[in-house]
């Protein structure tokens, strides 16, 4: 008893540890103006990828959809008419929504997809006040047409898109270059998809 | 009667945003020393938290419980706040050239009014506690009453030792005493014992038992809400304010400025003590966990009282020998 009561050289180790954590650097992102950088691969929001020529990857095939563990996407597809042709194939997605309060963001759709037309993004932030508005259609989730192609995620140099704001330096295994380089996984990837890519 | 009055609302001002901020900067170092930010969201730095806080307390829904004394359960936030306030009609902050303190009232018997009040101040906790109406409060507010009188009594012990070396009870002759040595060197035990006391007697951590939030919810203001919650929380940041006053006035010299450095105004050393015995609370409420009910008890009772009694003894016999 008398011992613990009269321990004043702990009370004062205890004083002089939080005294000098106060000039310690904090590890604090301020998320909203500052975001977090992501690992190269990481799975956000999908996108429907497009051709150069403004046509889009998908085929309507529904291999995505069966692919999918958790039933979010739905696909409807419909025959191309020879004069408007919205895919090079045979037929396209006449519909393409993927519910994401459904989907666990594994990625299967995208490894199950034989145009790479569909792919996951980095971008994380989809947060809403309606349940409806997590239903993606085609409207959200394809390339508009004038904004490229869209990138493949082996392509992507980093893992958040510049137009979501100002990113966070941050050391640690998270450091997108050293992880990029480190794993040479999109290197790999990209010459075994080599025979798809368009 | 008229300057008493503009004293008064002028002071009042100074404490209610010397709590604003103190609230404001408890929560940055805090922040600080567990490696967050703190409040950074209002205004550049937190600044217009005080502000938004204030906004949320007044705009809150203000309950009371069926089982609640409705009379006394809204005059206990009052009393609380009416007593943090009354002790700064004592309090001097400063001296003119000719002696005459910076203060409403010069009281020669300061420091008995200052434990007066200070006294009638856990009423605001015991009684709130006991008309909610419900277990936590008034198991907080049987603690804080209980916690009061332990510590009251070696805290009061612990002024006793100043008054004896200075000779009188005004707050203004003690300062004026401390001109050649400040109070905290012959008296050390004494500080020491006050430092802790005070810390207790405005119920903070590691002596927050009263509040005790792990284990009795919110302790005496559980069922608080609002205002009436935020008259409680007022009252808390002030009295602390306030024992840090009374500790720059009693043991550090008040305005009495340190190896002879006069070029600086009194106010501002005074100022600079009451801060850094305010940062000493925060800075300790970010370190120490709370004690256990029993040991504060033993400690009051069993190891600060003697204390301060042989510090007393101690005082008298060297006071009578001179």
């Amino acid at each position: 008893m008398r011992k613990h009561l009269f321990n004043v050289g702990a009370i004062l180790q205890g004083l002089g540890i939080t005294f000098k954590y106060m000039f310690v650097r904090r590890p604090t992102i301020e998320y909203p103006s500052i975001k977090k950088q992501h690992a190269p691969r990481f799975h956000g929001l999908h996108e429907l990828r497009r051709y150069a020529d403004g046509k889009e990857r998908c085929i309507g095939c529904e291999l995505c959809s069966s692919a999918c563990p958790a039933n979010a996407i739905t696909v409807i597809g419909a025959e191309n008419a020879p004069d408007a042709r919205v895919s090079p194939g045979e037929r396209h997605a006449a519909s393409y929504e993927i519910d994401e309060l459904r989907c666990i963001f594994c990625g299967l759709c995208e490894e199950a997809c034989p145009t790479d037309a569909i792919v996951l993004t980095p971008r994380f932030e989809m947060a809403d006040y309606r349940r409806g508005a997590f239903v993606y259609s085609k409207d959200r989730l394809l390339v508009p047409s004038d904004a490229g192609v869209g990138t493949p995620p082996d392509e992507r140099p980093n893992g958040i898109p510049a137009d979501l704001g100002r990113v966070a330096e941050v050391k640690s295994t998270m450091n997108v270059d050293r992880g990029y380089s480190a794993t040479h996984r999109g290197e790999v990837l990209k010459t075994e998809r080599k025979g798809l890519a368009g | 009667m008229l300057i008493v009055l503009v004293k008064s609302a002028i002071l009042l001002l100074v404490v209610l945003t010397t709590f604003a901020y103190a609230m404001l900067f408890e929560r940055k170092i805090m922040g600080w020393m567990q490696l967050r930010p703190g409040p950074n969201r209002v205004g550049p730095w937190g600044l217009l938290q005080p502000a938004a806080d204030a906004a949320k307390l007044i705009l809150k829904e203000d309950l009371t419980p069926k089982t609640a004394d409705p009379l006394i359960y809204r005059l206990a936030p009052f009393i609380s706040l009416l007593t943090a306030f009354a002790v700064y009609a004592i309090v001097p902050f400063g001296a003119n050239g000719d002696g005459s303190p910076w203060a409403i009232g010069d009281v020669n018997a300061g420091i008995l009014f200052l434990m007066a009040i200070s006294s009638i101040g856990v009423y605001g906790i015991s009684l709130g506690g006991w008309a909610s109406g419900s277990k936590f409060p008034l198991l907080g507010a049987v603690r804080g009453t209980a916690q009061m009188i332990s510590y009251e009594l070696s805290m009061s012990l612990s002024f006793v030792g100043v008054l004896m070396l200075a000779g009188t009870t005004s707050l203004t002759g003690i300062v004026n005493a401390q001109e050649r040595v400040w109070f905290f060197i012959p008296q050390a035990l004494g500080f020491i014992i006050y430092v802790i006391t005070a810390v207790a007697e405005t119920n903070r951590t590691p002596f927050d038992l009263v509040e005790a939030e792990t284990e009795l919810v919110g302790g005496f203001h559980t069922e608080y809400s609002g205002l009436r919650f935020g008259s409680f929380f007022i009252a808390e940041y002030v009295n602390m304010l306030t024992v840090s006053c009374i500790a720059s006035l009693l043991f550090l010299g008040g305005w009495n400025a340190p190896f002879g450095l006069t070029m600086i105004p009194g106010i501002l050393w005074f100022v600079l003590k009451v801060g850094a015995f305010m940062f000493f609370y925060m800075w300790l409420r970010a370190t120490l966990p709370r004690f256990r009910y029993d040991r504060l008890m033993t400690f009051g009772w069993k190891v600060l009282l003697p204390i301060a009694t042989l510090n007393l003894v101690a005082t008298a016999a060297w006071v009578a020998l001179h």
